[in-house]
């Protein structure tokens, strides 16, 4: 479980958010919305002890994240970064370097470190383009092996940052999907998004940043009925209930 | 399938060819190194002279007092170029990052220069200097870079600014200091005449501690070109892993700079002609570099003393004959030029 109190984020002399109170719960999908600049990637950065708290705390299962070592958060809570540049190597070199923080030095891998990765990667179906360098994989394909090296680090926290932004429609479901489903097996999915409707369709939650602070939070149908989703972005969100998803108007 | 073959995964069959060529190259450079000069040295010369205890035959003493510490210095510095290279180009993550274009080299030469002008010519203290000129380069273009934010293709105009001003400044040394001396046209286009074991020795151990490290931490390094957030989410501490690379890969040139001048073109030709065999993976990229870089080097050096022996040419100009055209191929025809930064 992932707790923020009275957390403000920022970088130097200025403070992006301010007072958040936020518990991320295990078994739950959130999403993290909000317009570009409100906020939300400095303050995963923030729930990942890149950057350091303005103001209050983050809690990680009732521990402050400022006492525990790098290595010690990394082994609890992966990340992905919005915009990971792709490196020289094959999908799944890239996914077995989620095993980096479970390795002492001098880092070599152990039969469980396959499998683990293995299994990551048929979860998320990169095993057939698996030898394939990362460079050669369209952009659905190589954010899958991102997803399974997140996977193969084995954490309870997951934290990704717009995953779905170079997605097509049919990719970005699937994630999401995915990420549900790990949600359902107890895991802590936090996902900052852009696509508001598959936000409010797929998500078990919804926080939603604006004008430097939390200006809403809970359920997908509690968010959208407060009618702050309208105000923020200038959109309408509906519900169609015979199909069980949202949809912008 | 295309797709396929166009990344051309790497099998441990070809990557065992890989290695052997490898060694058998560095042994053959070794072997031909030795034998080759003004002075050829038969099989079975060589062979008296390494069973010659006193080392006073005359092919004793070309043997232990000019070939050996010449070609084991040639096959160091190559490799250790190389590897420096291929460390730099991962660490700074761009393709085009070697000792020579970034300034590292020209730092360790301008410490060199005050080094001899200061009366320090060889042994731990030049060694020393030159390991703490290619660092100050290394980090005034790393800290730079991350001070001002700028992209990969600035860090390379910065480095070779860097070059520029560096060179200038040792040209003003040897000025001031004419005894200095050490700036003569073989220093600047590299050269390993008159290589002794006073020299060779402490860059050697500098070699030996860098490479033995860098082997140990080539899943630090593939970590990095995830990206500083994504290596920070892994649990990998950025910055420290960074500087640590940085001073490793200037161990490296400044222990080559001691052994053969500012020698170019080996730190960017080697690791680009080496990944399409080895993947970008520094498990096998950094071993690899090492000794083709050496092997190179060794040949090349070899060439310079045999094409118009009794007369000798610095080993630079072999090296950029021979590199230049190579890396337009291995640039235009690889698939190296498609991923460069």
């Amino acid at each position: 479980m992932l707790d923020l109190s009275f957390l403000s984020v920022g970088y130097k002399d200025k403070t992006v958010l301010s007072d958040i109170h936020l518990t991320f719960a295990p078994g739950s999908l959130t999403a993290i919305v909000g317009p570009n600049g409100s906020g939300k990637s400095t303050l995963l950065k923030t729930m990942l002890g890149i950057l350091p708290p303005k103001k209050g705390k983050v809690l990680l299962d009732g521990s402050p994240l400022s006492s525990m070592k790098r290595i010690e958060i990394a082994k609890r809570i992966s990340y992905l970064a919005q915009d990971t540049q792709v490196p020289d190597m094959t999908a799944f070199e890239a996914v077995l370097h989620g095993r980096f923080p479970h390795l002492s030095y001098p880092r070599r891998y152990r039969e469980r470190d396959y499998a683990i990765a293995r299994a990551a990667m048929e979860r998320t179906g990169v095993l057939p383009f698996a030898d394939i360098k990362l460079s050669s994989l369209s952009g659905g394909e190589r954010q899958n092996a991102f997803i399974a090296m997140t996977l193969a680090q084995d954490t309870d926290v997951l934290l990704l940052d717009e995953p779905t932004s170079s997605l097509d429609v049919r990719h970005a479901y699937t994630l999401l999907s995915t990420l549900k489903t790990l949600a359902r097996e107890g895991k802590t999915v936090a996902v900052v998004m852009h696509d508001l409707p598959l936000a409010f369709s797929l998500c078990d939650r919804v926080a939603l940043f604006a004008e430097g602070r939390l200006l809403a939070q809970g359920s997908p149908a509690s968010v959208l009925a407060s009618g702050i989703v309208s105000h923020t972005f200038g959109v309408s969100i509906g519900h169609s209930d015979d199909a069980g998803y949202y949809y912008r108007y | 399938m295309k797709r396929f073959l166009k990344s051309l995964p790497k099998n441990k069959h070809s990557l065992s060819l890989c290695y052997l060529f490898a060694v058998l190259l560095v042994f053959f450079a070794l072997l031909l190194g030795v034998m080759c000069g003004s002075t050829p040295l038969s099989l079975s010369k060589l062979l008296s002279a390494l069973g010659d205890d006193t080392r006073t035959s005359p092919e004793a003493r070309i043997f232990w007092y000019v070939r050996l510490p010449r070609t084991l210095a040639s096959l160091f510095a190559g490799g250790a170029l190389a590897l420096s290279g291929a460390v730099l180009q991962g660490t700074l993550g761009n393709r085009l990052a070697s000792p020579s274009v970034i300034g590292v080299n020209a730092g360790a030469g301008l410490a060199v220069t005050v080094a001899s002008a200061m009366g320090v010519l060889g042994g731990f203290r030049l060694a020393l200097f030159a390991f703490l000129g290619a660092l100050l380069s290394v980090l005034l273009v790393a800290l730079g870079a991350k001070k001002w934010g700028v992209g990969r293709g600035t860090v390379i105009l910065m480095g070779v600014a860097l070059n520029s001003l560096l060179g200038a400044a040792s040209d003003a040394v040897s000025v001031f200091f004419p005894d200095a001396a050490v700036m003569t046209v073989a220093f600047r286009v590299g050269d390993f005449s008159g290589v002794s074991y006073v020299k060779l020795t402490p860059a050697v151990l500098l070699i030996l501690i860098a490479s033995s490290l860098l082997f140990t931490l080539s899943h630090e390094h593939d970590v990095l070109t995830l990206g500083d957030e994504n290596a920070y989410g892994l649990g990998l501490r950025v910055g420290n892993a960074r500087s640590l690379f940085l001073m490793l890969a200037a161990m490296l040139s400044g222990a080559a700079v001691c052994l053969a001048g500012l020698l170019s073109f080996v730190g960017l030709l080697v690791p680009h002609a080496v990944r399409p065999f080895s993947g970008a993976s520094s498990k096998h990229l950094f071993p690899l570099s090492l000794l083709f870089g050496g092997g190179f080097v060794c040949l090349c050096d070899t060439l310079s003393r045999v094409v118009l022996a009794p007369y000798e040419f610095p080993v630079g100009i072999p090296i950029a004959l021979i590199g230049a055209p190579f890396f337009l191929f291995v640039l235009i025809n690889g698939r190296e030029g498609k991923h460069c930064a």
